[in-house]
């Protein structure tokens, strides 16, 4: 019997138009940004009277753009590799070990990204300020974004651990390996995947974070997010912004294609 | 002499460095070994550095931020005065105007919640329960992909649709539908857009790990799919809607772009902070403000976590 057969038909027909439906809305404002990267018009009129390629050459050609892009990438690299170093400490820590304060510690890790990213930034930025006297620049994005970061690795890391068990582990030390050796042959190997389905995630969640880098940005670095909100509403940069988003629009299936392939779908979804 | 001085010289190095080679070659195995003797010391080892980073760095963030709260700031200069006292939360408390975006914030948090629960349910139940294999794979790419692109160009996308001659009226127009313009509505749209996919998942997880059998069960048993649905799947799959509802209730309470983008002439909460730190450079008054929706979110985490939902997250 195929599961489906668990619901009247007619049930069956609503569920399916209700998921094509949301289906349509989910993707009909990104067909519109794709669509207005190519309308000549600049104040995007609907609908769009003649094509035109202008904005994709603008956009090659933005500098400030092409900055961006980088800081963008250089934060994202540097949070996700402090992420992945924590987060896979603290998973271990958490599934290897019974300990006193351990769901405090759970939640603990959830708390950067259950919080509003507003708490988060002003909190971050208050405490750099003042209490570590540190300027706002670089650093203190990467900083901010691994705090929020560290839970992707974190619950990809757990899921995989918790999985795997421990009999491989204690067959490695039965036979005389070390604790490293016993990490580096075998619970690293295994975990491998988990790691770059967590890791894509904070790459991602870094990537398009603008809430809280406006509060630890400081005045000289622009994320790309940053970047693109500032060029919004200036009518001669919207199209060139327009253009980079249908760039990271179909970016983005790269790092989607390359976790379903190695993590298997539920298992990258449980990141956030 | 000098040359036979420098020999045996050259040899103590070359001894000393060979033996501390040695070492370093055995160190490894003798920190394997101590660890392999203290679990406690490795977990500490393990749990350090993460805790370090978030029970001391950011907690400490946090409790810097409420002690502010408790200061004030001098009119004049506008610097912190670091005198203790409840002015801010009075200020906050008596007034009409920020208790009315209080409200107004939390209404915006809860009814995107409950639009990302009404449409996300069916969606998930047909990801799990209804589609092929084939067609629930190419489906969790289609409800993941647009996480992936820019919050910033989706929230900007909707400032398009949603304008006077935009697609929504324009389309709409059919329908006899008219566009909200930019509002309080624009912003619950808008903000249920952006965060579904965080709603879609968790559910569709816990669907998935619901058994088929049990599906099965209920209908030899002679229950309609209506009856189904209430006493097996939903209770089976709340503490999902939970957990997805942490997300789409905190990311909403916290934003003030969206509503920069499409909400008019609006406030929430995010945006009364932010104001605050930037061009009115009160701190204190923006922590406190901060506050409301820390207290909001543990009290909403405290119950989340009776129903265990935060195993789901």
């Amino acid at each position: 019997m195929t599961p489906s057969a668990t619901m009247s038909p007619g049930f069956r027909i609503v569920l399916r138009t209700i998921t094509c439906l949301a289906l349509v809305v989910i993707y009909a404002p990104l067909m519109l940004v794709v669509i207005n990267s190519f309308n000549a018009s600049q104040t995007f009129a609907w609908p769009p009277t003649d094509l035109t390629l202008d904005w994709w050459r603008k956009a090659v050609d933005s500098q400030g753009a092409r900055d961006a892009v980088q800081v963008s990438v250089e934060v994202a690299a540097l949070a996700t590799v402090v992420a992945l170093v924590l987060g896979t400490m603290a998973a271990m820590a958490l599934q290897r070990y019974r300990f006193f304060g351990r769901d405090a510690v759970s939640l603990l890790i959830i708390l950067p990204i259950a919080l509003p990213g507003i708490v988060t930034g002003i909190a971050l930025n208050n405490a750099f300020r003042t209490v570590f006297g540190l300027e706002l620049g670089f650093i203190t994005i990467v900083i901010a974004h691994a705090t929020f970061c560290i839970v992707t690795v974190f619950n990809n890391v757990l899921a995989r651990l918790r999985r795997m068990g421990i009999s491989l582990e204690e067959a490695s030390a039965d036979l005389g390996a070390s604790t490293f050796t016993t990490f580096r042959l075998v619970t690293f190997p295994m975990m491998r995947s988990a790691l770059l389905a967590g890791g894509l995630l904070a790459f991602a969640l870094s990537f398009d974070e603008i809430i809280v880098t406006t509060f630890t940005a400081g005045a000289r670095e622009q994320t790309l997010p940053i970047w693109i909100f500032n060029n919004l509403f200036r009518p001669n940069q919207a199209p060139v912004v327009n253009v980079v988003a249908v760039v990271l629009i179909l970016l983005s299936i790269i790092p989607i294609w390359v976790s379903q392939k190695l993590a298997g779908a539920s298992e990258g979804l449980a990141g956030r | 002499m000098n040359q036979t001085n420098n020999a045996s010289e050259g040899t103590l190095v070359a001894r000393l460095l060979a033996a501390l080679r040695r070492f370093a070659a055995a160190l490894p195995n003798r920190a394997s070994a101590v660890l392999h003797r203290r679990p406690r010391l490795r977990l500490s080892l393990l749990i350090g550095p993460p805790m370090l980073w978030l029970g001391v760095a950011y907690l400490g963030a946090l409790g810097a931020l409420f002690i502010t709260s408790l200061w004030g700031q001098d009119p004049f200069t506008g610097t912190v005065v670091r005198e203790w006292n409840l002015d801010n939360f009075r200020l906050l408390w008596e007034s009409e105007v920020y208790r009315k975006i209080t409200f107004r914030t939390v209404g915006i948090a809860a009814g995107v919640t409950v639009i990302d629960i009404l449409i996300a349910f069916p969606v998930a139940l047909y990801m799990a329960k209804v589609a092929s294999p084939r067609m629930r794979n190419i489906l969790v790419i289609a409800v993941l992909t647009p996480l992936w692109a820019s919050y910033l160009v989706k929230a900007y996308a909707w400032r398009i649709m949603l304008s006077e001659d935009g697609v929504v009226s324009d389309l709409g127009g059919l329908l006899g539908i008219d566009t909200p313009g930019y509002g309080l509505a624009a912003v619950v749209i808008t903000l249920a857009y952006l965060w579904l996919p965080f709603m879609i998942l968790p559910i569709y997880a816990g669907l998935e790990r619901l058994p088929d059998s049990m599906l099965e069960a209920s209908m030899d048993l002679g229950a309609k799919t209506g009856h189904t649905m209430r006493r097996v799947v939903l209770p089976s799959v709340f503490p999902a809607v939970i957990a997805g509802s942490i997300f789409t209730f905190s990311l909403s309470l916290g934003d003030y772009i969206t509503v920069r983008i499409v909400g008019g002439a609006n406030q929430m909460l995010g945006n009364v902070v932010y104001d605050n730190v930037g061009a009115a450079n009160n701190l204190p008054f923006a922590a406190a403000v901060a506050t409301i929706p820390v207290v909001i979110m543990l009290v909403y985490l405290a119950a989340a976590r009776r129903t265990g939902a935060l195993e789901n997250v």
